[in-house]
């Protein structure tokens, strides 16, 4: 008997032997590429950088997660601070990376580093996880967060809150931008995790009603430089 | 303009007065109608059970009768929606498919017959009433009717126009669906009646009489006021 | 009786005639159709969104030998590895195998309709093998020993006051009413359950030929903690969820969100491409993804139903089901609840068995309108009705619709006989006439007119 790839594979090219018609469309695409010629009809990512940035924070506040933008990253490590003041955290997790070094130097609490082979346990018992991001998508209100460039794949959805700390030149207008910044970034091999994270955590299981923080973070924090 | 009017069985036999009103509209505007006597069912009740090789024949003797007509017009979107895109289907790969097509661009329904073709919205009529319209689900997305027959009762003197919460939704008719599985489409009009009422209009008006038969029958086996009233009913009143 | 279609009958009388459960479901979509709403607003032109969604899938499924090819080589290429599966208990099999290998003490799951499909859970649990699920509704399911409602809000039909109970039953914790609390309560119940699992057993939403990636959409993080936390990380996947293109989730994503949810984007859409790295500082040492057949290659050798395969799963067409809305999820007694249940289930399991479900539609056409990737779901229900009546003909259909047709096609007996039927209707609303009395038993009809149009028009009616 053959194994069961081969099986599959001839059933499939089997059943292509037939064509199938093209679904009904209401119009024709304008690019061959069904990607592409999706993208000009998807909601609006802002044209200049002022109007992405916009639309980045009304998507953000709908979505309910926090937008703190800031001139520098000194400003940045100050309202980071005043957070986890405000919030009372007692211990946050972090990764290493340079820009998160400055601008988790003033935290009045514990930052903890994860490490490779860190205790599960431990970053479930942290307040925060703080790291930086791929980019922003404005269209949609999401950050991109990777395996490679946010400390993992724990860090970013364990803690009970979650704080980003981006730059505005990470902010692209959409999804589409969103993925090219990731294939030329990463060239051949890709981070094992790339996450587009959409507000905080939340599930609406219990007679649809919303409720935040289901698994993932209660809390969603975006501090955005420049 | 010489109009062959097709008139649905049940109509003919049913709600005659359906029939009688459209073509009074039509004769009124002024285009001289026929009416082909040897028409009877369009086959759809066979065609939705998938009974596809008794509606074949049924489709062929409609393609037959209508031959030549120059536009065939329906007071009703589901028998116009059979006609129209399923007819193409049920004979394709047949000798009919060719004349399916030809039929099919020279039918019409009721409503968009006056309005798409036409190019008429006041027919002169006048109903001093509170309505409420009822998108038949054929007319709304196999014919993608919706603002046509509105504008017509929009023109009616004396006619005020209610939308229905979830104008949109399904009464529950189905044809044989309603008597196959009568608890789920007795639950639909059971929806669609409760919003209907809470309209306060004193008639359900549609250019489908299948659905003005299940919303009416239900109304009327509840004692409930609102009367159903096809839209070719209201254009032909001048009271 | 125990045949589906007597099961459904049943059970549909039942649910169809619970008015306050009918308004309860109502009630919990209408939030749905509001935010729905207001982000199909943002698109600039939702049809044509919904055209290039169409495409993308589509020429995905069109040219599935050669993506999934191309996609199990980049799979494999990332660190992964792929097992193909005939059928679901080739699937079982393998998934036993892996966990065993794994050593497994305790199992975590996030949500996959791919392992109801493949009944994972009994397997997993006959053999010993704990197993959590970790999505809320699907938690709440699992402790009620009931099948998914609905296979994107799987409890949505559980009050709260039911759900406290459970709660309380199964978990010791005090009854409470609000959803926040009940939320919680399982929150941090189920934070131990990722902690201490060796291994998660996620679904996928797509698999990019392109880059060897799975996508998996959610909006709780707990598919994001299952791949996460545990040793091993299974994916199970239908063949049909390949894309050839990551460009293509740029347009599927946002889409499967507002379609599905009326969300801009569900919370977390997490692309997987391997195990942990040597770089990176967490995630699972082995990646295994199970690729399951069980019977779409059926659908796939149907060009007019081919495009079946392009659902992306989002429960759009349930959500505007008038059927799905009263008599509820349960009823089907299939995985695959709604419209695009009723259109597949006869192709999974057998069109005998399964038509009726294709029989129990208006053909209303809502499905097909909200569709994402314009799937001709009202459609299919009407071929599956011609392919049934095809294979199993029933004598009475036959007797029925053939004399019907011998009536009507002969004018003059179709008018005497509609004289016979309006003169006797009176006597026929009070014998068992089949349709007939079915229908009067909710609703009138009404009084029959003396003289038909066609007798009314040869004396002149209408012209006038």
């Amino acid at each position: 008997m053959a194994d069961a790839r081969t099986d599959i594979l001839a059933r499939i090219r089997e059943a292509l032997k037939v064509k199938a018609p093209r679904p009904h469309l209401r119009a024709e695409p304008g690019d061959p590429s069904p990607s592409k010629a999706g993208r000009p009809w998807l909601p609006d990512g802002g044209e200049t950088r002022e109007a992405s940035l916009t639309i980045l924070a009304e998507q953000l506040a709908k979505l309910k997660a926090v937008l703190l933008r800031v001139p520098d990253r000194a400003a940045a490590a100050k309202a980071l601070a005043d957070l986890a003041g405000a919030k009372g955290w007692k211990r946050v997790a972090s990764h290493s990376d340079s820009l998160l070094e400055e601008v988790n130097a003033a935290l009045p609490c514990e930052v903890w580093p994860v490490s490779r082979d860190f205790d599960k346990r431990r970053l479930e018992a942290c307040d925060a996880g703080v790291t930086t991001c791929e980019c922003l998508v404005a269209q949609l209100g999401s950050a991109l967060v990777s395996s490679r460039s946010s400390g993992g794949r724990a860090l970013s959805i364990l803690p009970h809150a979650h704080v980003i700390v981006a730059t505005a030149d990470q902010v692209v207008p959409d999804l589409a931008d969103a993925l090219a910044k990731v294939r030329a970034g990463n060239g051949g091999e890709m981070p094992s995790m790339l996450s587009f994270i959409t507000g905080p955590s939340r599930t609406g299981d219990i007679e649809r009603i919303l409720v935040l923080g289901a698994h993932g973070p209660k809390e969603l924090h975006v501090i955005l430089i420049g | 303009m010489r109009i062959s009017l097709f008139v649905p069985c049940f109509v003919d036999q049913l709600t005659p007065r359906v029939g009688v009103a459209a073509a009074e509209v039509l004769t009124r505007l002024g285009h001289e109608v026929e009416f082909r006597e040897a028409q009877t069912c369009c086959g759809q009740p066979s065609f939705n059970s998938g009974q596809w090789d008794v509606a074949r024949p049924a489709a062929v003797r409609a393609l037959e009768v209508f031959r030549g007509a120059e536009a065939v017009v329906g007071p009703s979107g589901s028998c116009v929606a059979m006609m129209r895109v399923f007819y193409p289907q049920l004979l394709e790969g047949t000798p009919h498919e060719a004349e399916a097509r030809d039929l099919a661009s020279r039918t019409f329904e009721f409503s968009e017959f006056l309005v798409r073709r036409l190019g008429v919205e006041d027919v002169g009529a006048r109903f001093a009433k509170k309505v409420t319209y009822h998108d038949g689900c054929h007319a709304l997305r196999e014919l993608r009717l919706k603002e046509e027959p509105r504008r017509l009762l929009r023109a009616v003197k004396g006619l005020e126009l209610v939308e229905t919460e979830e104008a949109e939704s399904c009464c529950g008719f189905g044809g044989l669906f309603s008597a196959k599985f009568p608890m789920i489409s007795t639950a639909m009009v059971q929806v669609k009646g409760g919003a209907l009422l809470r309209t306060g209009a004193d008639y359900v008006v549609s250019s489908d009489p299948s659905c003005l038969l299940q919303i009416g029958g239900w109304l009327s086996r509840e004692g409930k006021p609102v009367l159903p009233l096809h839209i070719a009913e209201v254009l032909a009143r001048r009271d | 009786m125990s045949d589906p279609k007597s099961i459904f009958l049943k059970d549909a009388a039942v649910t169809s005639a619970d008015a306050p459960q009918r308004a309860f479901i109502r009630k919990a979509l209408g939030g749905y159709y509001v935010n729905r709403d207001l982000q199909k607003a943002r698109y600039r032109d939702w049809e044509r969104a919904r055209d290039a969604a169409a495409m993308a899938k589509w020429s995905a499924v069109n040219d599935l030998a050669a993506n999934l090819e191309k996609f199990t080589a980049n799979f494999e290429r990332n660190g992964g590895k792929v097992h193909w599966a005939r059928d679901a208990a080739e699937a079982r099999e393998i998934i036993l195998r892996l966990v065993r290998q794994a050593g497994a003490k305790s199992i975590v799951k996030s949500k996959c309709m791919t392992s109801e499909e493949i009944h994972l859970n009994d397997a997993l649990e006959a053999e010993g093998f704990g197993v959590v699920e970790s999505d809320l509704g699907e938690f709440i399911q699992q402790l009620r020993k009931e099948p998914p409602y609905h296979f994107v809000f799987p409890c949505m039909h559980v009050k709260r006051e039911a759900i406290s109970e459970l709660f309380t039953q199964h978990l010791g914790t005090p009854p409470t009413d609000s959803p926040e609390e009940l939320t919680m309560i399982a929150r941090r119940h189920l934070r131990q359950m990722y902690v201490d699992a060796d291994v998660g057993i996620t679904g996928a939403n797509f698999l990019v030929a392109e880059t060897g990636q799975i996508s998996i959409t959610e909006n709780e993080g707990n598919a994001r903690l299952t791949a996460a936390l545990p040793r091993v990380h299974i994916a199970l996947s239908g063949i049909e969820k390949v894309v050839a293109s990551l460009d293509d989730l740029s347009v599927l994503l946002p889409m499967l969100a507002t379609a599905g949810a009326g969300q801009p984007m569900t919370c977390y859409n997490t692309f997987y491409s391997g195990p942990k790295r040597r770089d990176e500082p967490d995630g699972p040492e082995e990646f295994h993804l199970v690729l399951l057949d069980n019977s779409r290659t059926r659908i796939l050798a149907d060009p007019e139903q081919r495009d079946s395969l392009h659902c992306i799963r989002c429960g759009a067409c349930l959500n505007v089901c008038p059927i799905f809305k009263n008599i509820g999820g349960l009823a089907y007694g299939t995985t695959y609840q709604g419209p695009i249940g009723s259109v597949i289930t006869p192709h999974l399991r057998g069109l005998k068995q399964w038509n009726h479900l294709s029989g129990a539609s208006s053909l209303c056409g809502a499905c097909t309108d909200a569709c994402p990737v314009r799937i001709d779901l009202h459609h299919h229900l009407l071929h599956n009705r011609r392919n049934a009546a095809k294979e199993n003909p029933t004598w009475f259909d036959r007797i029925f619709h053939r004399s019907f047709l011998f009536v009507t096609s002969r004018p003059a007996l179709f008018s005497l006989g509609g004289k016979a039927f309006r003169a006797f209707l009176p006597l026929l609303k009070k014998l068992p006439v089949p349709y007939m009395s079915a229908w009067l038993k909710t609703r009138d009809l009404p009084e029959a007119p003396a003289v038909s149009f066609r007798d009314q028009w040869k004396k002149g009616a209408g012209r006038g």
